[in-house]
């Protein structure tokens, strides 16, 4: 069994590294937002700066509370979450999880969500300030949000239409000279349209995808589950359409793509290099196997020593 | 990993399931639980029954597609769990009552256990269980089928009261509290919640209870919450 960390000749030849925007990621497993906090829960079952990076729990410019009732739903093979991006606000966030943030060693990736447009821009020129009295020690990325499709406003009725996002990726373009990423929703009119809008605002990278919009019904009260009658679908039950979207939105644009949506093992990962995708992210997977990272990791590379890969750059795209 | 020791059929559709390994906790704290792969997809909350110096045990209710495959085990299979998670009920002095409805019985015992001379009331709706485990340490011991259990607890004869069980029964424990503190009987009743959970660990928010002072975690800054704290919006 080969550790993480692990400097045996074979290990050291191995390179999992990546940059996006000048922004290395040690290798490419990077946790998904909403799902593994700020890190510092995780912190405690293992060492989170093994990991390529961290996308934290989405922010707005406000605190939000969040969805009332229900807000976690299983289905075959995936979840349905309602969470309603409950959040402390990007100024408190700021304040209080960013000097934890100063400490790691991995990519460390503010997730930007927004009500309404000057929410998000001013909350980009918030991380913006914050980052430059810091000197940048403490957010590496800014991750716009643009499709959660648990909001009423905001969130994903910017994610739809490539026109109505337009303006808005521009807006915080010019708010922020820190790396971006776009975080697009699978329930875009056209994904690759959004992506390469993204590109032309520019965008330094995409993400791929956010949850699908999905229901539940409960039969017996006979109303959905949910107080917001939909809720949005992660893990294994989303792979083969992420992987798809994946695949076609690094065909269609020359930056960098991070793609997710149902990775649960080192082969997942490997599928969606090989559409395409730059790094990965690993969401619902946590809630599965809380040592996600440590594994996911150790059997990557295990498979790259198995199929004689030296780096990932080998097969990236190569589907 | 743990591994099987015995899991046993109580009632319908309730079994008492031990495991060993080290595992330990706090009264009121709670394991996530996986005899499986990949699916189910989460792992499920299952509360500290009993702590035992080779093991754990659990006593659970078959409500559907995990429990059942809980329900399957049998000695020497292996299981995975992670934990102990959540803070549970608080080290207090005084007179003390444990409240438990059906399954909710499950974290009592532990507690029974922890504070001798504490009364227990167990409400069940059909078939009683593992309701003689609790007489060793109880000093007063109320078993009612069919009733409200609730209805048997004088609130004002009490200095703490940990409750668990339904959700309707944890909201007229609530309510009972408060009657009591307006009466000039305060007392401190404590609720263990059983929201949903994905992380168990404070990281996902899917488990969010609306307090007084804003949202907290069941599973982190819980499951057991001062009942005065918790807003119930249903
Ligand atoms: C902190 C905590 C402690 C608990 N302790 C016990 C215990 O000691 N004994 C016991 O029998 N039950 C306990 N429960 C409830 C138990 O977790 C659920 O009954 C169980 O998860 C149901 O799983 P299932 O796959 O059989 O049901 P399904 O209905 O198939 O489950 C689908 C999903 O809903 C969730 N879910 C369903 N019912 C509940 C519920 N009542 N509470 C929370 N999540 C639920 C499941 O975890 C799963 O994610 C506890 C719950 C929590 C949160
Ligand atoms: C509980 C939960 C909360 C999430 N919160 C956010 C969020 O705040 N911001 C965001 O951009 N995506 C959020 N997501 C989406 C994930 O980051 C990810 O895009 C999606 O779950 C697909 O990946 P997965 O199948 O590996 O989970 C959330 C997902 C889950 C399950
Ligand atoms: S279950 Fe994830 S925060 Fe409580």
């Amino acid at each position: 069994m080969i550790k993480i960390g692990d400097s045996s000749s074979k290990n050291a030849e191995l390179d999992l590294s990546t940059r996006i925007a000048g922004v290395t990621f040690k290798n490419p497993i990077v946790m998904a937002s909403g799902t593994f906090g700020f890190g510092k829960e995780y912190a405690k079952y293992y060492d989170v700066n093994e990991l390529g990076g961290i996308s934290g729990k989405g922010l707005t410019l406000q605190a939000k509370a969040g969805n009332q009732g229900t807000r976690v739903y299983e289905t075959a093979s995936g979840m349905l979450n309602s969470v309603g991006l409950e959040n402390p606000g990007v100024s408190a966030f700021l304040e209080k999880e960013c000097a934890y943030w100063e400490t790691l060693d991995t990519a460390r990736i503010v997730n930007l969500g927004g009500n309404t447009f000057e929410d998000y821009v001013t909350g980009a020129e918030l991380i913006q300030k914050d980052a430059d009295a810091r000197g940048s020690k403490a957010v590496d990325m800014i991750e716009l949000n643009i499709s959660c499709p648990n909001v009423k406003e905001g969130g994903i009725a910017f994610g739809i239409r490539t026109c109505d996002a337009r303006e808005l990726v521009r807006a915080v373009r010019r708010a922020t000279s820190l790396p971006l990423s776009v975080k697009l929703s699978p329930n875009a009119e056209d994904i690759a349209d959004m992506a390469l809008m993204c590109q032309e605002e520019g965008a330094d990278a995409v993400s791929l995808i956010n949850t699908i919009s999905g229901m539940k019904i409960d039969v017996r009260r006979r109303r959905s589950v949910f107080n917001n009658l939909y809720a949005g679908l992660s893990g294994p039950a989303i792979k083969p359409i992420a992987l798809r979207m994946v695949h076609q939105v690094a065909k269609r644009v020359d930056i960098p793509v991070i793609g997710m949506g149902g990775i649960s093992s080192a082969t997942d990962i490997v599928e969606f290099i090989m559409a395409g995708a730059a790094v990965v992210q690993v969401g619902t997977y946590n809630f599965m196997n809380m040592r996600a990272g440590q594994d996911l990791l150790r059997g990557l590379r295990e498979f790259m020593i198995e199929e004689n890969i030296a780096s990932l750059d080998e097969i990236r795209g190569i589907v | 990993m743990g591994t099987v020791i015995s899991n046993e059929r109580l009632a319908d559709n309730v079994y008492h399931l031990r495991v060993s390994g080290d595992y330990g906790g706090e009264t009121g704290q709670f394991y996530m639980l996986r005899a499986w792969g990949a699916y189910p997809v989460l792992s499920r909350p299952l509360s500290i029954h009993q702590v035992e110096d080779d093991g754990i045990e659990f006593l659970y209710h078959v409500v559907g597609e995990g429990t059942e495959l809980f329900s399957q085990l049998t000695p020497g299979d292996s299981i995975n769990l992670e934990g102990p998670f959540g803070s549970g009920f608080p080290a207090v002095t005084g007179r003390v009552a444990l409240v438990g409805g059906g399954i909710g019985i499950a974290p009592l015992l532990y507690c029974a256990r922890e504070i001798p001379g504490c009364d227990v009331y167990l409400g069940f709706s059909r078939e009683p269980f593992r309701t003689e485990e609790f007489r060793p340490y109880a000093a007063k011991l109320t078993v009612d089928v069919g009733g409200l259990i609730l209805d048997n607890v004088d609130f004002a004869e009490y200095d703490h009261i940990f409750v668990c069980g339904p959700h309707p029964m944890l909201k007229a424990a609530q309510l009972k509290g408060i009657a009591a503190a307006t009466s000039g009987s305060p007392v401190n009743v404590y609720l263990s919640l059983e929201n949903r959970m994905a992380c168990g660990i404070g990281a996902c928010l899917v488990c969010s209870v609306s307090c007084k002072d804003g949202q907290r975690k069941a599973c982190a800054d819980g499951p057991v919450f001062l009942a005065e704290e918790v807003v119930f919006h249903d």
